[in-house]
């Protein structure tokens, strides 16, 4: 019961510091439905069983803590190479003048806060529901949090084969920001879209996407998080799948004091197909590294595949912790789930926590699901020697051949090798560091 | 180029003496080979000279052209010009071939102070010496030895002994898990990096693949040491006869 309270308190003190957004009559709907699921819920607590890996305070209590801005000017922009349409928000307030003009061939793209003056019917049609319905079987308060008072994003809607990827690029220039993003993303049937995102966003960054992926649709995610240290970040993908359509997304990890990265996909319609990957990188020598994924894949239709390949290097302290589950509700035969969670301790200070679950309401499918914890394979490190390969290089190389399953997810070749290149360079500089 | 002197070494963790004083030479541009039974301390010795974990030196020297090589971390040696070919050779997945090679290659001129060989011509170097041993284009891109037969990690073995171009090579076993065409195309590949400059200690059980190789020094080993020096005929008289009568001989 006193958790209970202690947990009304908080919403309600939480709350009262936020101000909601203005819009039309079904976005304020939208928002206040939001903030009633929210009172419902609660804000987490350590006491939860969905938190019971990972501190949610920091990310609850009223203000930001501060965040140390990094410096990355020695480094090339992630896909900066990639030709992309770039939409850049600066501690979570999107900036025009920074951006390219929003005209894709096959893609409408809207400002949140435009889309929520106006009455668009897909943005109308997802906004807050897709993370309404991600709310059971198991709650996530943040997210509703983020729906009643977000305060920018972007609507996209993919009409056809979008031309270019759409880059979400996320700037920390103030040390106590605190953004709330919520985007929305409707693939209609047969249309593709690319969406990347990089940067670590804010001190604080509490950010929703929904994503609708219609019949016969293609949705490739990609994204980095910054390496600002002291960072911290919550963020929900919601995604419904139809029936043919395919889903993929990559998140790249470094750095960052907590990340809470929690995706909740449904698979709607038959044949449809999500994979979900993630490398994180952590070293607590240069400040408190928490890393947390959970995933929640619900099969509702018959021979779909889903697919989870998560990966962390964890040394210096640096916490890892995994929560995948893959739900099989009755009538989704011929399911194909996998699931596997992969950690590599540098060092004997680091720590990996693990919570693999498989719910399965189905008699004939087939779903798989694997935990490991490891040390560097000392065979291969003096294989490696042998040939001439220092300790360092040689233990990079195989840091790199361990998490490029993981990378192996990302469909476009260009991005992948961006995202090799990315980590072969931060290693090299650390060696030299 | 080898000079082993009283080298004794035993189990880190545990009080098992291996080697008991092992006395060997080897010249530039010659072939020694060591024959012994199981456990008398050939493949301990291997390891040893190339710097894996878990052994001690308690006694004795290795030189490589003067140098101290029990000093030196397992990457040193290889840049001073040590080579193993493994036994068993260890599959790496998700380290492709080619990225192994030009590391291996780029980390040992960078430990020489050399500059990096170009991209271009490491890729024409790499085909060339490839293609002697029959490793195809997909055997190169494959990861380390992952999913190789016997026979194809014993030539990728035989192939990065030939683009690292070591000055001592040791062959440790290399004839485990070989058929006879395998073991013609390894020894042909071997063969043709013998010189002038460069020793070779090849380390069997069986007189075949000195067949192949053709040694000028025999060893045999027995617990730990070096109890017998020959010539070629030794090797034929250990086919023909077992170590039995050497070791009754020695004792």
């Amino acid at each position: 019961m006193a958790v209970v309270q202690t947990k009304q308190d908080l919403v309600e003190s939480r709350i009262a510091a936020l101000a909601m957004p203005e819009g039309k009559a079904w976005a304020k709907v939208a928002r206040q439905d939001a903030l009633a699921r929210l009172r419902a819920m609660g804000l987490p607590h350590r006491r939860d069983e969905y938190w019971k890996y990972t501190d949610p305070t920091s990310l609850t209590q009223l203000a930001a803590s501060r965040a140390a801005l990094h410096d990355d000017s020695d480094e090339t922009p992630v896909f900066a190479a990639i030709d992309r349409l770039r939409l850049v928000f600066v501690d979570g307030v999107f900036d025009p003048a920074q951006s390219d003009d929003p005209a894709l061939a096959g893609v409408e793209i809207m400002r949140l806060t435009d889309a929520m003056a106006m009455d668009l019917h897909w943005a109308r049609d997802y906004f807050g529901k897709l993370e309404a319905q991600g709310q059971s079987p198991v709650a996530r308060p943040l997210a509703a949090l983020n729906t009643a008072f977000a305060t920018d994003g972007v609507v996209i809607r993919a009409i056809g084969v979008a031309e270019k990827p759409v880059s979400l690029i996320y700037l920390h220039r103030d040390p106590s920001s605190d953004a709330i993003l919520h985007h929305v993303v409707r693939v209609e049937s047969g249309a593709s879209l690319t969406l990347l995102e990089n940067g670590p966003a804010a001190a604080r960054f509490n950010k929703v996407m929904e994503v609708s992926v219609a019949d016969d649709g293609v949705f490739d995610h990609v994204r980095t998080q910054g390496r600002d240290h002291e960072r911290r970040a919550v963020t929900h993908v919601f995604a419904r799948l139809g029936a043919r359509s395919q889903y993929k997304s990559f998140t790249l990890t470094a750095n960052g004091v907590l990340t809470r990265n929690e995706h909740v996909i449904t698979l709607t319609g038959g044949d449809a197909s999500a994979h979900v990957a993630g490398a994180a990188l952590g070293d607590g020598a240069s400040g408190a590294f928490h890393h947390d994924d959970t995933v929640f894949i619900t099969h509702d239709a018959e021979r779909c595949e889903s697919r989870q390949v998560f990966k962390k290097v964890l040394r210096n302290s640096a916490v890892g912790v995994f929560q995948g589950k893959i739900l099989v509700k009755p009538g989704a035969q011929k399911t194909d789930g996998y699931q596997i969670s992969q950690s590599l301790l540098l060092d004997d200070d680091s720590v990996f926590l693990a919570k693999p679950e498989l719910e399965i309401y189905a008699d004939d499918v087939s779903c798989s699901h694997g935990s490991t914890t490891g040390a560097i394979d000392e065979t291969a490190l003096f294989y490696l020697r042998a040939r001439g390969v220092p300790r360092d290089v040689a233990t990079d190389l195989l840091v790199l051949a361990f998490i490029d399953e993981a990378i192996a997810e990302i469909a476009d070749a260009r991005l992948a090798e961006d995202i090799r290149h990315r980590l072969e360079l931060w290693l090299g500089r650390r060696r030299q560091g | 180029m080898l000079t082993i002197k009283n080298l004794h070494v035993k189990l880190e963790d545990e009080d098992k003496q291996i080697l008991k004083g092992v006395d060997l030479t080897v010249e530039a541009g010659r072939v020694h080979a060591i024959m012994g039974p199981n456990g008398s301390g050939k493949s301990t010795l291997s390891y040893v000279l190339s710097g894996r974990d878990g052994y001690e030196v308690t006694d004795g020297t290795a030189l490589l052209e003067g140098e101290d090589l029990l000093a030196m971390e397992p990457e040193e040696r290889a840049a001073a010009g040590l080579f193993l070919a493994f036994q068993y050779p260890v599959e790496i997945p998700g380290v492709g071939n080619m990225t192994f090679l030009r590391t291996a290659l780029n980390a040992q001129r960078k430990l020489r102070g050399e500059d990096e060989i170009s991209a271009g011509d490491f890729l024409k170097l790499v085909r060339e010496k490839a293609k002697t041993l029959k490793i195809d284009a997909e055997m190169l891109k494959r990861p380390v030895n992952v999913g190789f037969s016997g026979g194809e990690k014993k030539r990728n073995e035989i192939l990065q002994m030939a683009m690292l171009e070591p000055k001592m090579c040791i062959l440790d076993e290399t004839d485990s898990g070989l058929d006879v065409d395998a073991m013609k195309l390894v020894s042909d590949g071997v063969n043709a990096l013998r010189d002038s400059g460069r020793g070779f200690l090849v380390i069997t059980h069986y007189q075949r693949l000195l067949d192949h190789i053709k040694p000028d020094v025999v060893h045999i080993m027995a617990d730990g040491r070096i109890v017998k020096t020959g010539g070629p005929e030794l090797a034929l008289e250990v086919e023909k006869n077992g170590y039995a009568d050497i070791l009754a001989e020695v004792a």
